[in-house]
């Protein structure tokens, strides 16, 4: 309805007849329809359940490789990068944030963020365990903050789409947070089987905390590391 | 059943409101209710625990894909909202928030309308926001029935009167008459 009015079309037919001939106008509309709202530090009991729970065996790696599919504007991947840099970890980690939406990427390659939902991250972070003081991690200007670049040095961002591509790297941990519960169940399980086959024996998926593997095909693949944060181990 | 199903809409002084509803409604009560209650973003789901051990009905937070099943009642987990969709399912999604909300009363209102249509309740009770009024109407526009608390009995007036100021409800009565009209339609075949 947005794009609708942005574009200035009165009704959908309209829309519909620009959308059948001309590519650009939609694959700007398929961006619009993706989902692109996420939060630094959302449900901080995740965040610090992290910390207690999953940094203590990323300790033991050399080195540790991230996919957070789904990054959409990449604030929970900056989330995880703070968390890894008071954890000492962020050195030896590459982060590959990910999502098919080419517009967000960018944004989040950028990371400049609202200055206005500033107050309620740094509660967030606050209440998820941060050791820090919050403000030290984005310098301030006007409206917008920007993350700092040494937060950024570890983020790779790259188009990947959970749902036509595949397998792209062997890694420890992924993070896919409230993306899924968009997928019906074939796709889901589909999504699920991409991402066993990307963790390495013992590694880590972290799913949304109303998002679950009881239901899918790889139930029995995983242990639960943390049942209410959804936080689980694959099997060795 | 007349209706097939009933969505609530609370927010300040939802807790008491809930728990006044929950100890009246009996066990054999048959519809299924789902509730938006505006709540913490962070708080846990000790609150609709606690309720359902004060209940005579099973109370639950709504699972992703969940099919919505007679003589239940569900609320929105923290910080999602909660849909329904047209095969009877809930959905939980993280859109951004709709006045100021997550979950959000249009959100689940607007969303059963289109999957009820006339076999639905629309409830808005206490709450100190508007959210809400434009769920409460598109339920209306949909043929089904809408009923607010009468503002004078509710904790927070404001949510109330904001939906009595948009449309005509079909009732508008204290947290107790709503509780046994909810009954007597309830039993109608």
């Amino acid at each position: 309805m947005n794009r609708m009015n942005m574009s200035g079309f009165e009704n959908i037919d309209q829309m519909q007849s620009r959308l059948l001939t001309d590519e650009v106008f939609a694959s700007e509309f398929l961006q619009d329809l993706s989902i692109k709202v996420t939060e630094m530090f959302r449900d901080p009991d995740f965040y610090r359940s992290f910390r207690e729970n999953v940094i203590p065996i990323l300790k033991t790696y050399p080195f540790v490789k991230i996919w957070h599919a789904g990054c959409a504007t990449g604030e929970e991947a900056y989330s995880v990068a703070i968390l890894l840099q008071e954890e000492g970890l962020y050195d030896r980690t590459t982060i590959y944030a990910t999502d098919f939406n080419q517009q967000a990427l960018s944004q989040a390659k950028e990371g400049i963020f609202s200055n206005k939902m500033m107050k309620e991250y740094t509660a967030n972070y606050q209440l998820s365990g941060g050791k820090e003081s919050f403000s030290d991690y984005y310098i301030s200007n006007y409206d917008s903050v920007i993350i700092n670049k040494s937060l950024k040095r570890n983020i790779v961002w790259a188009n990947h789409n959970l749902v036509t591509d595949s397998v792209f790297a062997e890694v420890h941990v992924i993070l896919c947070r409230n993306v899924l519960i968009y997928f019906d169940k074939n796709l889901q399980n589909k999504v699920q089987r991409l991402f066993h086959d990307s963790l390495i024996n013992g590694g880590i998926l972290c799913l949304g905390s109303k998002e679950g593997i009881r239901f899918t095909d790889l139930a029995e693949e995983y242990a639960e590391l943390d049942k209410k944060q959804r936080i689980f181990k694959k099997k060795y | 059943m007349r209706y097939e199903a009933i969505v609530i809409g609370v927010s300040s002084g939802g807790m008491n409101a809930m728990k006044v509803m929950f100890s009246l409604l009996p066990k054999d009560f048959n519809t299924p209710v789902i509730i938006v209650q505006h709540i913490g973003a962070h708080s846990d789901s000790l609150w609709v625990k606690l309720l359902n051990d004060k209940s005579n009905l099973p109370i639950k937070e709504a699972d992703e894909k969940e099919k919505i099943e007679n003589g239940k009642v569900y609320f929105a987990p923290p910080n999602y909202h909660l849909l329904i969709e047209k095969d009877r399912t809930l959905s939980l999604t993280v859109d951004e928030r709709v006045n100021y909300s997550r979950p959000s009363i249009d959100v689940l209102f607007e969303s059963a309308a289109e999957a009820y249509a006339d076999k639905l309740i629309g409830v808005i009770l206490t709450g100190s926001n508007n959210d809400g009024t434009n769920g409460i109407k598109r339920v209306k526009e949909c043929g089904g029935l809408a009923i607010v608390q009468n503002p004078e009995t509710a904790e927070s007036a404001y949510m109330p009167k904001s939906a009595i100021a948009a449309i005509k409800p079909d009732y508008i009565l204290s947290l107790e008459g709503i509780t046994e009209l909810l009954i007597t339609l309830d039993k109608q075949k």
